[in-house]
């Protein structure tokens, strides 16, 4: 029975939390009150479940003990309500399945452009997810006291700047969204890619990120960029069984065993996006996710199409470059036989990213030895860079992956 | 902001600097990560620490001098070095302490330095 209720509790706090917090907060226009409200209703359905039964409709259940607790707190605070949002909470009675989604609404608050940037993705898992400070603190390489801070300010924001909750017309729709949709992808990165922010991945949060993705897709599914994204993620995701030997060290995209990949995943993405480019609603995620699915034609063709892929980052770095896209679009310049010119992107670009940005040295490092070509002459140079990268990198099996390619680079005398 | 970094290392990772078979993959990832501590400009003063069965333990307890060589007992982490660095805040400095290559197996602290006393 105590394990019936606790999965119940489970499935509802998977399931209904973000719907119910998303509902809550748009009602009473505070994420924080919402949040705490919710979270004391599902401590008190562990407590009352046990003796009452699983309620018929556990939302429902959930959602009326929130509210009152909503309003109760608001009465010991004697904060001064709007009487109309009162009425709205004590009559509104929504059955379950009639609760509108409004977790859209959530996602563009939590993303607002009046909030700092580095805070949308954590403030959408902790409001939309349900995910806890102590799990999304390490992945972002943040003190959980820093983060937590940071949570509370951007949620008085909301709150005390009375940011709206409706979904924005047409006009500012996308550009609002584009920051959604950034926010899921840094999320899904921390999950699954530990290459380019060399962070140390958490488990889950990429399926997490993939589920969120979809719920976008579906409530706004005229965004172009929304499709391009998922795009991006499933590709990524194919490739994933790949991304580690069974010895569990890392291996690169180009060394990677392409009959690991999930080839119906890999299909499936292609021609959503085909089908998203006749929409003529070009950006950044139709691009990136382009770019993934051309590494992915190695599959069909056994060759990567590295000169399709550097035209396609020159269109990305032309109109939304990016620190990460430009060092990707330098190796693939490299890639398709002109690794000095690679070799000079990469010293364009700013040099400050030197000190911190490991990419970059991989990159580096990578670009002299296609230029090498066997001849040893830069061996010193190449040494260098992957010391450099090693010095600079965080998760342990890219550690182990840049300290073999070290060694090699030291051992081919 | 200046802050500690304090790289705390266990036995087994002193025991790999002296073993041939592992002192190149134990120098290698400490000379890759110092140097680039170095070249990210940030180093107000740091070293590297001579192991923890080396050190002196030094106390006075009611007058009287009590000197005891070998590491503090129950202690599983020993200070391996440690860097001064000032960066703009504590996000960098976990940044660079999660680098460290004994965060891995030991742990790296990271705490704020204390402005000197005002002369």
């Amino acid at each position: 029975m105590s394990a019936q209720v606790q999965s119940a509790v489970e499935h509802a706090a998977r399931h209904s939390f973000g719907r119910l917090v998303a509902w809550l907060a748009w009602k009473w226009g505070d994420v924080a009150a919402a949040e705490d409200a919710m979270a004391d209703a599902l401590a008190k359905a562990l407590a009352n479940w046990p003796a009452s039964g699983i309620p018929q409709d556990p939302d429902a259940w959930l959602l009326t003990v929130a509210k009152r607790q909503l309003l109760q707190a608001a009465r010991h605070h004697k904060l001064a309500v709007d009487p109309a949002v009162t009425i709205l909470l004590e009559k509104e009675q929504p059955a379950a399945n009639q609760i509108p989604d409004t977790r859209l609404n959530l996602m563009l608050v939590c993303a607002h452009p009046a909030i700092d940037e580095r805070i949308h993705m954590p403030l959408m898992l902790q409001t939309v997810m349900g995910l806890e400070v102590s799990q999304i603190a390490p992945a972002m390489l943040l003190a959980p006291s820093t983060l937590m801070q940071r949570l509370v300010r951007a949620k008085a924001k909301i709150r005390d700047h009375k940011i709206r909750f409706e979904v924005p017309d047409i006009s500012e729709l996308p550009s609002r969204l584009q920051s959604v949709l950034e926010a899921i992808y840094a999320a899904f990165g921390l999950g699954i890619d530990a290459m380019d922010g060399a962070d140390t991945p958490i488990s889950g949060l990429d399926t997490e990120a993939l589920f969120l993705i979809e719920l976008v897709r579906q409530l706004a599914p005229d965004s172009a960029e929304a499709t391009g994204l998922w795009a991006l993620m499933t590709f990524n995701k194919a490739r994933q069984s790949a991304r580690f030997d069974a010895l569990g060290r890392f291996v690169a995209l180009q060394d990677q065993d392409c009959r690991l990949w999930n080839r119906a995943a890999i299909l499936a993405a292609d021609q959503t996006l085909w089908l998203v480019a006749q929409k003529r609603q070009l950006g950044p995620f139709q691009l990136e996710a382009a770019i993934q699915s051309a590494h992915c034609q190695r599959l069909f063709t056994g060759k990567t199409p590295w000169a399709a892929i550097a035209q396609l980052y020159e269109t990305l770095n032309r109109h939304y470059p990016s620190v990460g896209s430009l060092v990707a679009g330098a190796v693939a310049t490299g890639e398709c036989g002109n690794p000095s010119a690679g070799l000079a992107q990469l010293d364009a670009l700013d040099h400050s990213l030197r000190h911190s940005f490991q990419a970059w040295w991989v990159a580096r490092a990578h670009l002299l030895w296609i230029l090498d070509n066997g001849s040893g002459l830069n061996r010193t140079e190449i040494r260098l860079a992957y010391e450099k990268a090693l010095g600079l990198t965080i998760d342990l099996r890219l550690k182990a992956h840049l300290a073999s390619k070290l060694a090699q680079s030291n051992g081919a005398v | 902001m200046q802050y500690m970094l304090m790289f705390k290392e266990t036995a087994a990772d002193f025991a790999q600097r002296d073993n041939p078979e592992t002192a190149q993959t134990y120098w290698g990832a400490w000379n890759a990560y110092v140097g680039a501590v170095y070249q990210a400009g940030i180093v107000v003063n740091g070293a590297g620490l001579h192991p923890a069965h080396s050190a002196t333990q030094v106390r006075l307890r009611e007058g009287k001098r009590q000197i005891h060589d070998g590491p503090y007992a129950d202690t599983k982490e020993h200070l391996g070095g440690y860097f001064i660095i000032e960066v703009p805040s504590l996000d960098e400095a976990i940044a660079w302490a999660a680098r460290s290559p004994n965060a891995a197996t030991g742990s790296t602290e990271v705490r704020l330095v204390l402005p000197p006393p005002a002369q």
